[in-house]
């Protein structure tokens, strides 16, 4: 799922494209006035060696000890790491109205969602910004499990506040809406992870669970170590995986006992690397509320009959803007780059080959572990963004040769069910 | 008191791979180094500068502390030889998965020679920081700016209050 993270060594090099310091070296996103929140795993990221850092107004762990990032990043891509994911916000919205209030803060075509199953989704503003990046997940009609990020929380907490209110007063059908305080969320991803953990799959009349039922986007509560867990089969890395959501009291035991052989910790440093190398857009980074999911190429989260000018169901907020641009077009969009020489960062200006004409700006950008391969992606100028279109970026004052390229860098590796390809 | 080293680095590094203009200077070294010490002094900003008196060369390059922060380094710019720096200006950067980081000269002179090992082998900085992961070699214009900068017992404890932030 998606997490706020700017993975930078320090905040000052935002405004320019010169690195910091060694001495500068930070992994830093958050104001540092706030106290920092813990999640329930903090005591166990320590007692595991983790390198604790600020992230998005928590302590987290960036790496653990003995592992390097790169090691980190290689053992999700080929076994199964586990990633605590706890800061993320989690919400229930229940009620006659919940599809037709969430329709009206989201895009999505969330009545054709099917029962038990999620989708990538955006909170708009008015102005077809996107306020926040979501996974919304449908288990009935009236009953939604929302995450957000948690950098976002306060601005998301506001919004939904207020609009729930104007909602409860125009409208019948009530939404009442509950955020799952301190509760726990931990991600287990990699090749290896519905295998690993289809064995703590709890057996009842002989009856086990089938993870092999719950393909990618689907959700369930199953009986897992012990406890009834929510299920969601999905990541933030592009590999097979679950995100598994745990009451308070049951997060830290249930992951000690989830922690063994072949899983190991993974942190921030590793899910930045996997996230961005499947294409997977950070909030804060590459998404931010002066970005349009269609300029963002999230228009495929806009459902096909939500498009329609003055229709009812092109209600939603933000929708005469989106629509708009669906229509006429955009001046800029998302896409990957490869990047020749050393890696480009984000704000690394972007220019037309051979010219002073500035044409885009890098948003995140990584040496991809996977590929050894310079991978970044950003914003540029329509007429620049098509495939293998040659472009330069400047990194510490010099051009270099840059490539428009397809994303995912590297192919993803879901469970879309038996006998179905991977893609 | 700075820290004495005996110059592994130099006995190593110097050979005669450098153009004839600095034959001489090698051999010097090198006959040099046999009795010569040099001073090891570091900066605030975690890089490392093993500096020989007698041929004013002085060897460049990140501390163990900095390539534990940055994690496995995958890239690594070098400066051109050849190119006049003043003490503080930039002459390079070191770069992670996670981040990149300028490499500023500790001080003043004209690069003379480049690692060309880390072009093919970044990783030798996570490796041998202090060591085989040299950076560059910059012949000294102020020698007296090496005074300036912190010793040993003096880095090791920025390191350890920067631990306690």
């Amino acid at each position: 799922m998606l997490a706020r993270r700017i993975p930078r060594a320090l905040a000052a090099a935002r405004t320019s494209s010169v690195a910091p310091r060694l001495s500068q070296i930070r992994w830093a996103s958050t104001d540092s006035a706030k106290p920092l929140r813990r999640t329930g795993l903090y005591n166990f990221h320590v007692e595991n060696g983790a390198k604790m850092v600020p992230f998005a107004g928590y302590e987290m762990p960036l790496t653990y000890s003995g592992v390097g990032q790169v090691d980190s990043h290689k053992h999700v891509r080929s076994s199964v790491g586990l990633f605590d994911v706890g800061h993320m916000v989690q919400h229930y919205f229940r009620g006659a109205g919940a599809t037709r209030f969430l329709e009206w803060l989201t895009p999505s075509d969330l009545n054709s969602l099917p029962n038990h199953s999620s989708t990538l989704s955006v909170l708009l503003l008015p102005s077809g910004g996107i306020l926040d990046d979501t996974v919304v997940t449908k288990h009935t009609p009236d009953l939604y499990y929302v995450v957000t990020n948690a950098g976002r929380r306060e601005e998301d907490l506001t919004w939904f506040a207020s609009k729930l209110k104007e909602w409860n007063e125009k409208h019948g059908d009530k939404v009442e809406h509950q955020i799952l305080e301190d509760w726990g969320l931990v991600a287990l991803q990699g090749p290896k992870s519905a295998d690993y953990l289809q064995g703590f799959v709890d057996t009842y009349d002989g009856k086990q669970y089938d993870l092999k039922q719950l393909t990618f986007g689907k959700s369930a509560w199953l009986s897992i170590g012990g406890v009834k867990v929510h299920v969601a089969r999905g990541g933030y890395t592009g590999e097979d995986g679950f995100e598994i959501s745990l009451p308070p009291s049951e997060t830290v035991a249930w992951t000690r006992k989830l922690y063994k052989f072949p899983v190991q910790l993974a942190g921030l440093a590793a899910r930045d690397s996997l996230r961005l190398e499947a294409g997977l857009c950070l909030y804060g980074n590459d998404l931010d509320e002066s970005t349009s999911p269609v300029e963002a190429g999230l228009t495929w989260v806009i459902g096909k009959n939500r498009r329609t000018p003055g229709d009812d169901k092109a209600s939603f907020i933000g929708a005469d803007a989106v629509i708009s641009q669906i229509e006429k077009g955009v001046s800029r969009k998302r896409v990957g780059f490869l990047v020749e020489g050393p890696p480009a960062r984000e704000h690394a200006p972007l220019f037309a080959p051979s010219s002073s004409e500035q044409i885009g700006e890098v948003t995140s950008g990584i040496p991809s572990p996977s590929t050894g391969k310079n991978i970044a992606m950003g914003y540029i100028a329509t007429k620049y963004s098509k495939r293998d279109t040659e472009v330069e970026v400047e990194v510490r004052g010099k051009r270099r040769k840059a490539k428009v390229t397809k994303m995912p860098f590297v192919p993803t590796n879901y469970w879309r069910g038996e006998g179905v390809l991977k893609q | 008191m700075a820290a004495r080293l005996i110059p592994r680095v130099f006995s190593a590094g110097l050979a005669p791979r450098a153009s004839f203009q600095f034959a001489h200077a090698t051999a010097r070294s090198q006959f040099l180094s046999m009795r010569a010490i040099a001073t090891k002094k570091y900066t605030p900003e975690h890089e490392w500068v093993l500096y020989d008196d007698a041929t004013k060369i002085g060897t460049i390059s990140i501390t163990d502390y900095a390539q534990k922060a940055l994690g496995d380094v995958v890239f690594v710019e070098l400066p051109a030889i050849g190119t006049e720096l003043a003490q503080g200006d930039n002459i390079g950067a070191v770069e992670s998965v996670k981040a990149a980081s300028d490499i500023y000269a500790p001080i003043s002179g004209k690069i003379i020679e480049v690692n060309k090992g880390l072009d093919d082998k970044p990783g030798l900085l996570n490796a041998d920081p202090e060591g085989e992961g040299w950076l560059c070699k910059i012949e000294a214009s102020k020698p007296e700016e090496i005074d300036s900068l912190l010793d040993e017992a003096a880095y090791k404890q920025l390191c350890e209050e920067g631990h306690q932030e």
